[in-house]
């Protein structure tokens, strides 16, 4: 193989492995190409691509710095990022242990099943008692086992004296195993271990739905978060650049800001000037010019030129900190939300357990023996567990979020999914929401020729003009034209040679208010000017929020006149020059009076109502702050998975009531058999598994709900 | 009768090496990258890839 030299056995160093997430990679040939690519780099000892993740794990000499390993990647064509080491590992951990109990109950129900088939069909006397202390001996250690994410949360639950859907489970498993020892022991004809376990199973296989669901998502968002800057480049006395991680930068120091990158501290600009961009920050989409002394904030971004910044104020102080603190605040009221499951165990729980202790009562009244009244009154509790109930809402939120994600939508979590469902209004944030917050070029102006050199001017670039006057040509379907010695100079422009003639993209003379180019070719020069665009599809999904009933309204950070023009557009209200906290007030009084707003946004400054919204959606664009808030992220330039999102999690709350009205009426058809004391382990083993068989058949019905087209 | 002697013995011990077998694959990282591993089929690979 080609190691390299420096990894030789005789002069080996410690090995470190740094992992970067690559959300660009789409296919088996990007695999190939990064770890091929990074293991032919010096230093590098091996790279393996999680494609499911979107990462790539490197182990490379500590020599080798992350930013040459992003560096390496950039030039093999994917924007990559160093991210902390594995943030996932706690849901990660979560799923494991739920797959493992579900293995062994599973191991388990097929054993017993075994058994138990065996004395249905009649087997007896020695032979089923045999049988039964075999069960038992299965049984027991894998109810232990596979029972405690139950057991652990019910007790949490009581310890608080409260009740979930975990209470009715553990007592009923807990009854039915130990009644069915009780009969081993004594050589009676029944033992309940095959329902027990099989109850256990088809309820762990729930909630393993419901951790799949979650961990698949959080990869989706994991793999987009941190793309932001998390860290400076400070210059040092001997003018070399330190790169240091945001929270070891001091007041005093001087950082050097590159072309597209993120403000990492508040602090002072030491350049002459500069354009800086506060969409994040305030939902501002103008660019604002600043000169030497003006005060840049955290969490902007550089536009123009590199920057240099003298930091005034780190971390906790800084602006952005604020807006931490009241999403923090705003987080805490959505905690207080029910999931559907608990709030039926709120009702079902106490109505089952009445019900199993009158069934004791009377039977004791009627004259049976306490015996066959703790019998019968377990059969009424194993009957009545609510296996099918405790799949109702998984399966479905589970299949709902699969056709979610294949159309570009991400839901964090079944909750959110519910909450989505009860939205009665909708609020958007402007820029990057209803726009798409990058700036786009207008390239109505210029054509042919001129936008082809333009087009291989730019693509020369990583200017965050270029990129987008790159981007907008490409769309409009030119193509480069050869251009040759292209040259780039910092905050000048980009200049070339094509067909004998000078030809170049510059700075323009006079400063607008809106970012602008100047293509020169020759003597001849055109201004091309940047805007920020509305989203193709804003008004179309505008409309069909409309026909679902929806309330739409526009709140923006952004100059009124900008909220106006958008507002007129697409024919709904809309406020403009809202503060952060703004926000979160108007939020808060839509909640108090009834209603249930949904979110939509993407800067910092909206972080805060998106967490105190009762649901949120943000685009994969917007700042890492808010995706984390938010309760769904979707990708791409479209508006339209936003009305998908909440027509599915309707859809999929009509599939979880159908789902519970069954489940109900199964209990309602099986307990009168089971009061009546005529229940056998055949009769509850089989009614389980058709119930949940019906229920999962029925959530298979959301795969198709995505696909309908949105009108 | 006894024959049972054997078969129970027999019909749990593969079912438990089944599930040793999916611990194994579990704690191994079999299923960490599903979608990778339906991918990495399709790349040409001349002898010469990363994995060594």
């Amino acid at each position: 193989m080609n190691a390299p030299a420096i990894l030789d056995p005789a002069n080996s160093v410690a090995l470190v492995d740094t992992r970067l997430t690559v959300p660009g990679m789409r296919c088996a040939g990007c695999i190939a190409k990064i770890e091929r690519g990074l293991g032919g780099v010096d230093g590098v000892a091996s790279a393996r691509v999680n494609f499911s993740a979107r990462r790539v794990a490197v182990s490379h000499d500590p020599a080798l710095t992350e930013e040459a390993l992003v560096e390496e990647l950039r030039q093999l064509g994917f924007e990559a990022q160093a991210v902390a080491a594995n943030p996932l590992a706690q849901d990660d951990r979560e799923s494991r242990t739920l797959l493992r109990a579900l293995a062994v109950a599973g191991f388990g129900m097929m054993n017993i099943m075994l058994l138990s088939v065996s004395v249905w069909s009649g087997a007896g006397g020695v032979t089923r008692d045999l049988f039964h202390w075999l069960s038992a001996i299965i049984a027991v250690p894998v109810i232990l086992y596979s029972g405690r994410p139950f057991f652990a949360s019910a007790a949490m639950a009581l310890r608080y004296r409260r009740t979930n859907m975990d209470v009715p489970i553990s007592i009923g498993v807990l009854l039915a195993a130990a009644l069915s020892l009780y009969e081993t022991v004594t050589g009676g004809e029944h033992a309940y271990f095959d329902s027990a376990v099989m109850l256990l199973f088809f309820l762990l296989a729930g909630r393993a739905l419901d951790a799949a669901m979650r961990n698949r998502t959080r990869a989706g968002i994991g793999a987009l978060l941190g793309r932001m800057g998390r860290s400076a480049g400070v210059v040092q006395a001997d003018g070399s650049i330190l790169r240091l991680k945001a929270e070891d930068l001091r007041p005093g120091m001087v950082m050097l800001v590159a072309a597209g990158e993120v403000l990492a501290a508040d602090g002072v600009l030491e350049s002459p000037r500069g354009t800086i961009d506060n969409a994040m920050l305030t939902g501002e989409s103008t660019p604002e010019h600043v000169v030497t002394g003006d005060l840049v904030h955290a969490g902007t971004v550089n536009l123009m030129e590199p920057i240099e910044v003298r930091i005034t104020q780190t971390g906790s102080d800084t602006a952005l900190a604020e807006i931490a603190r009241l999403m923090d605040e705003a987080g805490q009221s959505r905690s207080r939300y029910v999931r559907i499951a608990d709030r039926a165990s709120r009702l079902y729980a106490p109505a089952v357990h009445s019900l199993a202790a009158l069934a004791f009562a009377g039977w004791m009244i009627a004259g049976a023996g306490w015996h066959q009244s703790l019998v019968i009154a377990i059969a009424v509790l194993i009957i009545t567990c609510p296996c099918a109930m405790g799949l109702a809402v998984p399966a479905a939120q589970v299949v709902a979020s699969g056709a979610l994600i294949r159309r570009g939508l991400l839901v964090k979590d079944g909750s959110a999914l519910e909450r989505l469902a009860e939205v009665d209004t909708v609020i958007f944030d402007k820029t990057g929401t209803l726009t798409l917050g990058d700036l786009r070029a207008d390239v109505g102006g210029i054509g042919g020729r001129d936008a082809e050199i333009a087009l291989a001017l730019a693509q020369a670039s990583r200017h965050p003009l270029s990129v987008g006057l790159a981007r907008s040509l490409t769309a409009a379907g030119f193509k480069p034209a050869a251009v040759t010695e292209i040259r780039e100079t910092g905050g000048i422009g980009v200049t070339g040679q094509c067909d004998g003639v000078d030809v170049a993209l510059e700075r323009p003379e006079a400063s607008a208010d809106r970012p602008q180019v100047s293509l020169r070719i020759g003597d001849r020069s055109s201004l091309i000017t940047f805007a920020d665009q509305l989203r193709s599809d804003a008004k179309q999904a505008v409309a069909a929020l409309a026909a679902m009933g929806l309330d739409a309204g526009i709140l923006s950070g952004d100059g009124e006149t900008a909220v106006a023009q958008v507002s007129r557009t697409l024919g709904i209200p809309g406020s403009g020059g809202v503060s952060p906290a703004g926000k979160l007030a108007a939020l808060d009084n839509l909640r108090r009076s009834g209603g249930f707003p949904l979110m939509v946004g993407d800067g910092l400054n909206d972080g805060p109502a998106l967490a105190a919204a009762h649901a949120s959606i943000a685009p994969a664009s917007a700042s890492d702050a808010s995706q984390q808030a938010a309760d769904a992220v979707f990708i791409g330039e479209k508006l339209m998975p936003v009305v998908l999102a909440v027509r599915v999690a309707r859809r999929t709350m009509q599939i979880v009531r159908q789902n519970f009205v069954f489940a109900i009426g199964y209990n309602v058809l099986a307990v009168p058999l089971a009061l009546a004391g005529i229940v056998t382990p055949l009769i509850a083993a089989v009614a389980m598994s058709l119930s949940s068989l019906v229920v999962v058949g029925n959530s298979l019905r959301l795969a198709r709900a995505a696909r309908d087209p949105v009108s | 009768m006894s024959v049972l002697a054997y078969l129970i013995p027999v019909a749990l011990g593969m079912g438990g090496a089944g599930l040793a077998l999916f611990f194994w694959a579990m704690r191994d990282g079999q299923f960490d990258d599903m979608e990778g591993a339906a991918n990495r089929i399709l790349i040409d690979d001349d002898g010469d890839g990363p994995g060594k």
